[in-house]
């Protein structure tokens, strides 16, 4: 679980604030604390929960509209509030990176899948392009790509979501980070290809011990996944679980959501929906 | 209420095949739904569902093959039953789409995309019949006049559910109605489904890769794999395992979720 | 799955599951509306849950209003034209003097001063007076082209785009042909055919000026016709040409507008150039190309005498080019309305 030494990444009420329409903020996340060390952390929300929102605001990502402020946000040490704005972008990529929905919005269309891993090894590292080359065929192999010389060659909308998919986790690992944030990375694919894609996640996290924050809609998947899990609602976390614990939830949202799923074999008509309370906002 | 005198419709395709440039989306696809059947097409994204519940309805191109409307009223005859692409055949077989984002004009409001089918078809009274399928849907009057991006994600799909229903047909496709919607949403309209389908002894064909969504609302279901029928069998069966085919298998062997050290 | 507007859903009262169909009937007509008089109108347009047709399309044009005035620019743009459009509406009791008749020894080639603002030309004739009469023939080119030619580029363009196959070749290469003009060497053609005039140069510049707003229109057409909302009012049985007109063109006319107010700019510049050249207006209509035409004569003493119009001319592209930038901005899609 948590490894013994301090954690990667500290979160202390944090908050992501947007101008509205009518000129005030709303904030999308409201007060979200936590730690992560070298395990994997679901964080768990339907749309408008504020998951991704978080992801984005420890990566630096957020839009430049909004407003990111936190108590405590630090990772390995390092205050990312007000750490020099260059030495957040060394930070990212060489010891945090980010795994997107879908491959086909994330790569860059008119660049081969070869050349953007090594144009993101090179950022990172002082390699020539030859030995650039071969690592970055070594990483397409990590990623289980059978041919990884044809692929090197191919442009992302030639190759299929699940490849896309494992090309950008071997991109956004060549750099070898410590802490990786997956959002919803396996929400647009097929079901099968999802699973190909987590366990390769979970080799390669195991492998290379590293922090996955894994950002998801689907609380059932992140259940069989992750070590423990924060659900959101409204911008605040509202429960913790660990690992298959779902059975022991205690919010009536957890409860909720999980009761509204229908299941193979087990469905009850008509499914139980979600009477969501004014208080689970507060 | 309406449509329930003049019986349920039922519908038969066979050897359905659709090309595109080459490409074989459809091969010979071939099953019937009875008259007030719930019936499923399962698969993962390239298998062609969506293009059989397309080809049926019109909107894609058929390279061979025949969609047959049976039963209905007085029992016609086979050939008397309205082709794709009719105009009677759009009063008889409607279509629910996949994006609610995406299939609601967005400069037009909620009214005027539920007037648009009964001013296509010179159907009188459209005020109380815009009123009473919102109602149906679960809308109130109030949202009447929003337009599209001011509704959430479950409430456009209501809106595409009522524009579906408001020229009373008899059978309605279902491409994937809430695989864009969050799990809570996606209940509800689940149940808004079968609610209809039972007050108004609808016929559904619903396309999903979601066995669960699948099994839930269908009784009766066929596995699709790169444009091939893989397997034709009934809910109840798949629910208890008794599968045939090895795709089928491993398609519940992966909604059930990721195993540790696989 | 990634949008969302929390806001509006907490504002709503929950949809119901489906099975309380009338108690979900009963919730809205308890919905709490703001009482008709108090509410200010500001809020009646804002409003969440417009009641009727009338302030659902009011309340996004306000919306689209308040988005175009953040941008001062384009709104400097905005006011500009409206004081082209006044001066041209009131150009005869605004005008200090005559614009067509001057005094040959007395008010010849004056300097600009306090009573002739701008100075006045060769013939003794003031010249602001000139350039606000000159308006009207500005804003009439400007008005008849955007009339003449995005309707029909619109057509053309939309039709080719959703008919496809034969029909879109076609359209296309008719479109190519008329592309392939140049506007000028049309202009004297026209002239040639059928004696100088404003007319012809209206007909000249109308002729060139609808091929790129086709094509824009077709490629718009071809994006949207994959979508799924034409694919379900096909399936309502609607017929092409409905399509084409109810739920297509409407989707065309933002872009159409902007690309329509950017290319004023040009039109009135090649109205100008047509001008200057004496294939335009005539003297002594007071056209602002021919203006220049007759100013360059006299440029190197009597500056104004060209100045004026040209910066006149300036001034309105400017401004027209500020407005379409503008006006971009609001109507883009995808920023939020």
């Amino acid at each position: 679980m948590s490894s013994a030494a301090s954690p990667l990444l500290i979160v202390e009420d944090m908050r992501v604030a947007f101008p509205s329409r009518d000129g005030g903020l709303r904030e999308a996340v409201r007060g979200v604390s936590f730690t992560l060390g070298r395990e994997r952390l679901g964080l768990v929300g339907e749309s408008g929960s504020g998951k991704s929102q978080t992801g984005r605001a420890i990566l630096g990502l957020s839009a430049p509209e909004s407003r990111v402020s936190a108590r405590r946000l630090e990772f390995s040490g390092i205050d990312l509030l007000n750490c020099p704005p260059k030495q957040r972008r060394t930070l990212r990529g060489a010891r945090m990176a980010m795994v997107l929905q879908d491959p086909k919005f994330s790569l860059n269309p008119v660049m081969t899948i070869g050349a953007q891993i090594v144009e993101t090894l090179r950022a990172h590292r002082r390699v020539s392009s030859k030995e650039a080359k071969a690592q970055a065929l070594a990483a397409l192999e990590s990623v289980r790509i059978d041919d990884p010389a044809r692929v090197f060659k191919l442009y992302p909308h030639e190759v299929s979501g699940g490849m896309g998919q494992r090309a950008m986790i071997a991109m956004m690992l060549i750099a070898e980070p410590d802490l990786l944030i997956a959002d919803e990375p396996t929400s647009a694919l097929d079901v099968t290809v999802q699973l190909q894609v987590l366990s390769i996640l979970d080799a390669l996290v195991k492998e290379r011990g590293m922090g996955l924050m894994l950002v998801s809609h689907d609380l059932r998947l992140v259940s069989t996944f992750c070590d423990r899990i924060l659900v959101m609602y409204a911008g605040r976390i509202v429960e913790e679980l660990a690992a298959g614990g779902l059975a022991d939830a205690r919010h009536p949202y957890t409860r909720g959501l999980m009761a509204c799923l229908p299941q193979l074999g087990a469905s009850t008509h008509p499914l139980a929906t979600l009477e969501r309370q004014p208080e689970w906002a507060l | 209420m309406n449509s329930v005198s003049s019986g349920a419709l039922g519908l038969e395709v066979r050897q359905l095949r659709v090309v595109y440039d080459g490409f074989t989306a459809v091969d010979y696809a071939s099953f019937c739904v009875a008259p007030g059947e719930s019936f499923g097409i399962v698969g993962e994204s390239g298998s062609g569902k969506s293009t059989v519940l397309r080809a049926i309805c019109g909107l894609a191109p058929k390279a061979s093959g025949t969609v047959q409307l049976v039963g209905g009223s007085s029992g016609e005859a086979s050939a008397a039953q309205p082709t794709p692409g009719s105009k009677a055949f759009s009063r008889r077989v409607q279509m629910v789409f996949q994006d609610p984002y995406g299939s609601l004009h967005p400069r037009q409001t909620v009214d005027s995309l539920l007037a648009e089918p009964l001013a296509i078809h010179g159907i009188a009274d459209a005020e109380t019949r815009i009123e009473r399928a919102l109602n149906e849907v679960g809308l109130g009057q109030g949202f009447r006049f929003r337009y599209p991006h001011q509704l959430s994600g479950g409430q456009r799909q209501r809106i595409a559910i009522a524009r579906a229903l408001i020229l009373e047909p008899q059978i309605l496709l279902l491409d994937e109605p809430t695989s864009a919607l969050d799990a809570s949403v996606q209940a509800e309209i689940l149940n808004l489904l079968e609610e209809l389908r039972r007050l108004r002894n609808l016929t559904f064909i619903m396309v999903s890769h979601d066995l669960a969504v699948v099994t839930h609302l269908c009784e009766r279901l066929l596995v699709m794999q790169r444009g091939h029928s893989v397997e034709l069998l009934a809910a109840a069966d798949l629910a208890a395992r008794r599968v045939s085919q090895p795709y089928t298998l491993s398609l519940m062997q992966a909604a059930s979720g990721f195993r540790r050290g696989q | 799955m990634s949008h969302s507007n929390p806001s509006t859903i907490a504002s709503q009262p929950a949809p119901g599951n489906g099975l309380s169909l009338a108690s979900a009937a009963a919730l809205s007509a308890h919905t709490p509306h703001p009482a008709g008089q108090s509410e200010s109108l500001c809020a009646w347009l804002m409003s969440e849950q417009p009641r009727s047709r009338r302030q659902a399309a009011l309340g996004r044009a306000y919306s689209g209003w308040r988005t175009f005035a953040r941008n001062r620019l384009a709104l400097l743009g905005l006011l500009i034209v409206l004081a082209l459009g006044l001066t041209a509406l009131f150009a005869d009791l605004l005008a200090p003097y005559s614009a067509y008749s001057g005094d040959l020894r007395s008010t010849r080639l004056l300097a600009p001063s306090w009573s002739h603002w701008f100075g006045t030309d060769d013939q003794g004739r003031d010249i602001l007076s000139r350039l606000m009469l000159g308006s009207r023939i500005t804003l009439f080119v400007v008005a008849l082209v955007a009339v003449l030619a995005a309707p029909i580029g619109l057509l053309v363009g939309t039709v080719a785009g959703y008919a496809g196959g034969l029909v879109d070749a076609a359209l296309m290469r008719i479109t190519d042909i008329f592309l392939a003009f140049p506007r000028l060497i049309l202009a004297l053609a026209f002239v040639a055919a059928l004696g100088p005039g404003i007319e012809n140069a209206v007909l000249a510049i109308a002729i060139t000026a609808w091929p790129p707003y086709a094509r824009m229109a077709r490629a718009e057409t071809l994006s949207i016709r994959q979508s799924d909302y034409i694919a379900a009012v096909r399936l309502l049985g609607a017929s092409p040409g409905r399509i084409v007109l109810r739920h297509i063109m409407p989707l065309c006319l933002p872009s159409l507008i902007v690309r329509v107010t950017l290319d004023m700019a040009g039109i009135i510049l090649t109205a100008a150039g047509l001008g200057f050249l004496g294939l335009g207006a005539q003297p002594p209509m007071p056209e602002w190309g021919a203006m220049i035409a007759n100013g360059r004569l006299y440029v190197l003493d009597q500056w104004w005498v060209a100045a004026a119009p040209g910066a006149a001319i300036f001034t309105v592209s400017l401004a027209f080019n500020l407005l379409g930038d503008g006006l971009r901005d609001a109507l883009d899609p995808k920023a939020a309305p």
